[in-house]
């Protein structure tokens, strides 16, 4: 189970959580990977610039993409929006989760 | 800083004393806190009192209150002992502008009889007089007067009475720490405890937010306070003293409005008459439990915004500390309730907000801007009395329930008369709002300001929110606490 933070700071939130959070719902159904996922909010994970943010929490990034920005515990996300959840979870959370 | 940005001059020297008092506590003196009265009041000669020992002994009440007053005492609102001035309280009085007239209709409007006219003059016989005051509005010169105590007057629960001592005293069995006694009394002798010790030892043990994060869950009256900058730059400054995040208040509004209006179809689902008042505003719930407590069962579970705000914050980050920073007095009591499951960890006012800003050397003016924008146009309309009637209407419409018939109770006295007529089964409403300020939060009695025009502001805040609805914050509670859509 890792663990996956969507920031709903005033910042982020601005720039559209709700709708990432939406999205990132739907692909996770997509995916069949809902039991493998805890998707949460976080109020503010101190990347307001950047935003909208992601926290992936117990997991390494497979891609390590320009957008990726490594944490003691796994890594965040930056500049995140509706249109390119899909595309960052398929490249960077899809493949590192354990899959049976 | 200025007087002039607050309301009173009872509001700035208590002001004076916090920063004061914040100030020392980050650059130490504060274990010779008995040096503060003295330096806030030079001397030689006194400003208000008899003498400048009588206002330093004034100013200790004061720096005891802002270090958080009588730990023994349970209310949040006390008496400073040195400060109250032993006001006159002699109820009805006629003055020498009577001119013993032909009409007397003082004495004729007098339910009581107390009232005759000797030697061409009105008498009032004080064994009958019930301190009605209508002999005072019937009088064509108004040469009736009542003197009255401003806290006895103010105070709509009765709780306060003059001792053996002629000081004020409350009675904490009847007080709802509403705080209207604080913000009436001329001398400044009533105050609310201040915690801003307290959440500044968080502060500092959370190490810059790296042992804990501490959030700062923000009423939303606090657009009608910025008169030191705009409430985004009051956003940064609150920062700046080392919060790690600000969150609106209202965000934990729009899930009390959403849990108020679904409680409420409950209710209509067993009951013919379904009854419900709100439960956001800690100093009328008080009210409804000491004086009508037949009504207890109508009070809304809902948890108010300020503690569903923090149980969102502390889902999300277990660890978090969480303080409320508001105009409210009775916050102060209600986050160490129960029920409230320990959510908040502390409570700040606007005043001491300011002073704590102020102490710290930040200028609002000069701060950048930061976003506020958690909640939804109805969430941020709580702040004005009829923000939640308007909104719980809005959302049981939404949810198919018909039958919602809201009055908003604006003030203690309007919140008594709808529930006398709630209990004798005359109420025409069956959504009651109960809020104990009047005009609701925005004439908090710890705000920096309360001015007609606050409601202007809040509305304008209201609008200004990205979500128009409350449905983005609904969602996210429902992720939050893992319940089905």
């Amino acid at each position: 189970m890792i663990a996956i933070k969507v920031c709903v700071g005033s910042s982020c939130h601005l720039k559209g959580s709700y709708a990432v959070i939406e999205e990132m719902k739907r692909v996770l159904k997509k995916y069949d990977v809902e039991d493998l996922v805890d998707l949460q909010a976080s109020f503010c994970l101190g990347h307001c610039a950047k935003g909208v943010t992601v926290d992936c929490d117990g997991v390494e990034p497979a891609a390590s993409g320009e957008q990726v920005e490594r944490t003691e515990k796994g890594f965040i996300l930056h500049s995140v929006n509706a249109e390119n959840v899909e595309q960052l979870f398929a490249t960077e959370i899809y493949p590192s989760l354990q899959l049976n | 800083m200025e007087q002039k940005l607050f309301d009173t001059n009872v509001q700035w020297t208590k002001y004076r004393v916090l920063r004061e008092v914040i100030r020392r506590a980050y650059e130490g003196g504060l274990e010779n806190a008995y040096t503060i009265p003295r330096a806030i009041a030079p001397g030689p000669k006194a400003e208000t009192r008899c003498c400048i020992h009588k206002e330093r002994a004034v100013l200790m009440d004061r720096v005891h209150m802002a270090m958080g007053g009588n730990k023994e005492n349970p209310n949040v609102i006390e008496v400073l002992y040195e400060a109250c001035d032993e006001c006159p309280a002699g109820g009805m009085i006629v003055t020498d502008v009577c001119r013993g007239c032909l009409m007397h209709s003082c004495k004729e409007v007098c339910p009581k009889g107390a009232i005759t006219i000797v030697d061409h003059r009105c008498t009032i016989d004080k064994t009958k007089c019930i301190e009605c005051g209508k002999c005072a509005q019937a009088c064509p010169y108004s040469a009736i007067i009542a003197q009255k105590r401003p806290c006895i007057k103010s105070c709509k629960v009765k709780a306060i009475s003059i001792n053996d001592e002629d000081k004020a005293e409350i009675d904490n069995s009847k007080c709802i720490s509403c705080g209207a006694c604080v913000v009436s009394c001329p001398f400044g002798a009533i105050s609310d405890k201040s915690l801003v010790l307290d959440i500044i030892k968080m502060l500092k043990e959370s190490e810059n937010n790296t042992r804990y994060k501490v959030y700062a869950v923000i009423a939303p009256a606090i657009v009608s306070q910025c008169r030191f900058g705009r409430a985004t730059q009051v956003v940064t400054a609150i920062r700046k003293l080392g919060f790690h995040q600000v969150v609106e208040a209202a965000i934990g509004a729009d899930i009390t409005l959403y849990n108020e209006a679904r409680e409420f179809k409950e209710k209509m689902e067993e009951s013919e008459n379904p009854v419900m008042t709100t439960s956001c505003c800690p100093a009328f719930v008080r009210f409804v439990e000491n004086n009508f407590p037949e009504l207890k069962d109508a009070i809304s579970n809902s948890v108010s915004p300020m503690v569903m705000a923090a149980s969102l914050i502390k889902h999300s980050d277990p660890t978090a500390r969480v303080v409320f920073i508001g105009p409210c007095a009775a916050k102060k009591f209600e986050y160490t309730l129960e029920k409230t499951h320990g959510m908040i960890d502390s409570v700040m006012s606007f005043e001491e907000l300011q002073a704590f800003v102020d102490a710290r050397g930040i200028d609002t003016t000069q701060c950048e801007d930061s976003t506020l924008d958690n909640a939804s146009y109805y969430g941020r309309i709580f702040a004005k009395s009829g923000g939640i009637a308007q909104g719980v209407a809005y959302v049981a419409g939404k949810m198919g329930v018909d039958g919602v018939k809201p009055v908003a109770m604006n003030g203690i006295d309007q919140c008594r008369q709808h529930l006398m007529l709630l209990r004798a089964k005359k109420a025409t409403a069956n959504f009651f709002e109960g809020m104990a300020c009047d005009g609701g939060c925005v004439g908090g009695p710890l705000s920096i300001t309360r001015s007609p025009k606050n409601v202007f502001d809040v509305d304008k805040y209201g609008n200004e929110a990205k979500e128009k609805d409350i449905d983005g914050s609904v969602r996210l509670y429902k992720m939050t606490m893992k319940e089905d859509e």
